[in-house]
């Protein structure tokens, strides 16, 4: 049966054959996060799909991870273009990358999972929690009931961030150098020729 | 598992073969008030004449489009082109140089003889890139995980890498930023372009914040308009009017790991020209350093700068330098979309690029340089506001067609006497 549910004014809906999406979603409405690990190399996969992305296995075992991890990247999205999102400008897209396997199968690998930086109880952060956020925060899942079948993952900065850790955020306007080096050979910056790019 | 000779073999055997022999576009405009279709014919009627050819000498089309366009049936029809082969694929951005590669494989294994690849598209008018948010219709599938955190439009889904590449190798805001003030230098020299004012590193800074990094004018404009090249064998390229742009490598579409979800296989700094680039080189037998002119996709900024590193034009890490200390404008090393690109000129998902670097090996850059006494302009070099865009020595160059940082294709044309 097709689970639908409502999110900020959004419609979601999965279909009766989205087997793989139906299960995630049942899973995060029942609070906790689980993921597809393939039967044969016992690797897990994010976004949940029909084939083990490592060996092509076509058979899984859903298994609970800790829903801990470190933010991998993001944007701040200032200028909404979804009508869902108008009212809560700004706020953080999160690329998470879970404690669990991490570079793996190859260092260049890990389970990447998108979401918004949320509060604990899951309303998206406010502009003073925004702030807060950015490469290196260590944040934990929350989840937001958007139907009796489905909840929203959303990631909310975990309570043990690491002594003296600060996140990664895009420079600040006032640390905007003033200086551009001119070189139009394209080889290594020089010191010569320094011109006032920025008043 | 394939191996370089291989790549190599199957280039060698059509390197120099064929050639585009007629470029064409429409004006770029915001509000075209007419159908896709009738930019279409504009565009192809153009290009189609440019070449010297009539619509019967065309046997073969091939377009791109995302849901938002006209078929090539109906402007085959329009135009009395009667095809032997027509494909409609979809696709954007990267769709131009892979179906120049598809081009060449439809005429050598003779399923036609002269090609016209177009887009036409009321990017502005009718269907916008990164949609209007006026209507949320339902989510569902893989747009799950993606939609329902405000993460929908190209520039909102590749700001991640991009944040990344700043956070791992240091680079600037005020270095990306010389990517759009380069271009917006090359589009004052243009014409036909949408945006011909110039502008200054603190001019992109200060335009609002889309979302980090992205400022406005990191972005590429959303035009009205159509493009449109026609391909052909060597042999016939040389009896037709213009020197004809020789193709000597191209890529197609190349993928990174795990193509669907760009961002689980990482660095995510790295895109797919890194992948792309080998089979691009080899097949072109050349390298970075025998390119004169780049025409690396600028749907923003960063992806102009991503995409010249992991082609190897500069090494890993040092984009943010090799674009923001001139090498990449008129009168440097290297300049990158002389047009004035997406950022300025128009938006057309890539064939604009191809058809400026056709101009420019042709020596026939559409300035605003006085036409001479034998017919043609006479260019000047002097790159200041309004005057030439020609580049003086122009022998080689490559585009740099960008889908997602997951997907790339490829294009190196030369000119040869």
């Amino acid at each position: 049966m097709a689970v639908t549910g409502q999110y900020l004014g959004m419609v979601l809906s999965i279909a009766d054959l989205d087997s793989d999406n139906e299960a995630y979603f049942r899973f995060c409405a029942q609070g906790t996060l689980n993921l597809q690990r393939c039967k044969a190399c016992k690797l897990m996969r994010y976004p949940p799909g029909p084939a083990c992305p490592w060996c092509a296995g076509s058979t899984f075992d859903w298994t609970p991870v800790s829903g801990r991890g470190t933010v991998y990247s993001y944007t701040e999205v200032r200028h909404p273009v979804q009508l869902a999102f108008r009212a809560h400008v700004p706020y953080l897209a999160l690329l998470v990358e879970l404690d669990e396997q991490r570079a793996c199968p190859t260092e260049h690998e890990a389970i990447r999972v998108m979401g918004n930086l949320a509060t604990p109880d899951g309303a998206l952060a406010p502009p003073e929690l925004v702030r807060t956020a950015g490469i290196g925060s260590r944040v934990r899942v929350v989840f937001t009931p958007a139907g009796p079948d489905i909840a929203i993952p959303l990631w909310t900065l975990d309570e043990t961030q690491p002594a003296g850790s600060i996140p990664w955020r895009y420079p600040e306007q006032s640390s905007w150098s003033t200086e551009i080096s001119i070189n139009p050979d394209g080889g290594t910056i020089g010191a010569k020729d320094k011109v006032k790019a920025l008043r | 598992m394939q191996t370089t000779e291989h790549v190599v073999e199957g280039a060698r055997h059509l390197r120099g073969r064929y050639a585009i022999v007629g470029v064409g576009e429409t004006t770029y405009t915001r509000g075209a008030g007419m159908t896709t279709r009738a930019l279409a014919c504009w565009a192809i009627r153009n290009a189609i004449q440019d070449a010297g050819l009539a619509p019967h000498d065309v046997d073969g089309m091939l377009a791109y489009q995302l849901g938002d366009s006209t078929s090539s049936i109906f402007v085959a029809g329009d135009l009395g082109i009667r095809p032997d082969f027509f494909m409609d694929v979809y696709g954007g951005g990267s769709s131009t140089e892979a179906l120049v590669g598809l081009a060449m494989g439809a005429i050598e294994a003779g399923m036609c003889s002269t090609v016209v690849i177009y887009r036409a598209m009321n990017g502005y008018s009718q269907s916008r890139i990164g949609g209007t948010g006026r209507v949320d219709t339902a989510i569902s599938g893989d747009q799950l995980h993606e939609r329902p955190y405000g993460w929908a439009t190209p520039g909102q889904v590749f700001a991640p890498s991009f944040m990344r590449h700043m956070y791992e190798y240091g680079t600037r805001p005020e270095q990306v930023a010389m990517v759009r003030v380069a271009h917006s230098r090359h589009a004052s020299n243009n014409p036909k372009a949408l945006h011909r004012k110039r502008v200054t590193v603190e001019e992109v800074l200060a335009s609002r914040t889309i979302c980090t990094p992205l400022h406005l004018l990191d972005c590429c404009v959303e035009t009205d308009n159509a493009t449109a090249i026609v391909m052909t064998s060597i042999e016939r390229a040389r009896d037709l009017r213009h020197p004809p742009a020789v193709i000597l490598g191209v890529v197609g579409r190349t993928c990174k790991p795990r193509p669907d979800m760009h961002y689980q296989h990482g660095p995510i700094t790295t895109v797919a020209a890194k992948w792309a680039a080998p089979r691009l080189w080899s097949g072109s037998g050349l390298g970075p350093e025998d390119v004169d002119v780049t025409g690396s996709y600028d749907a923003f900024t960063f992806t102009t700068m991503l995409q010249l590193e992991d082609y190897g034009f500069c090494s890993k890490g040092e984009g943010g330098a090799y674009v923001s200390t001139g090498a990449i404008e008129l009168g440097g090393r290297r300049p990158n979309n002389t047009s004035g690109g997406h950022l300025c000129e128009g938006y057309t998902h890539g064939v604009s690029m191809v058809v400026e670097n056709v101009r420019q090996l042709r020596h026939d850059a559409d300035d605003s340089c006085p036409i001479g006494a034998d017919g043609r302009r006479a260019h000047t070099y002097d790159y200041r506001e309004g005057g030439c865009r020609q580049v003086r020595s122009v022998n080689v160059t490559a585009n740099l067609g960008w889908g997602t940082p997951a997907y790339g294709s490829a294009l190196v044309m030369a000119r040869i006497a």
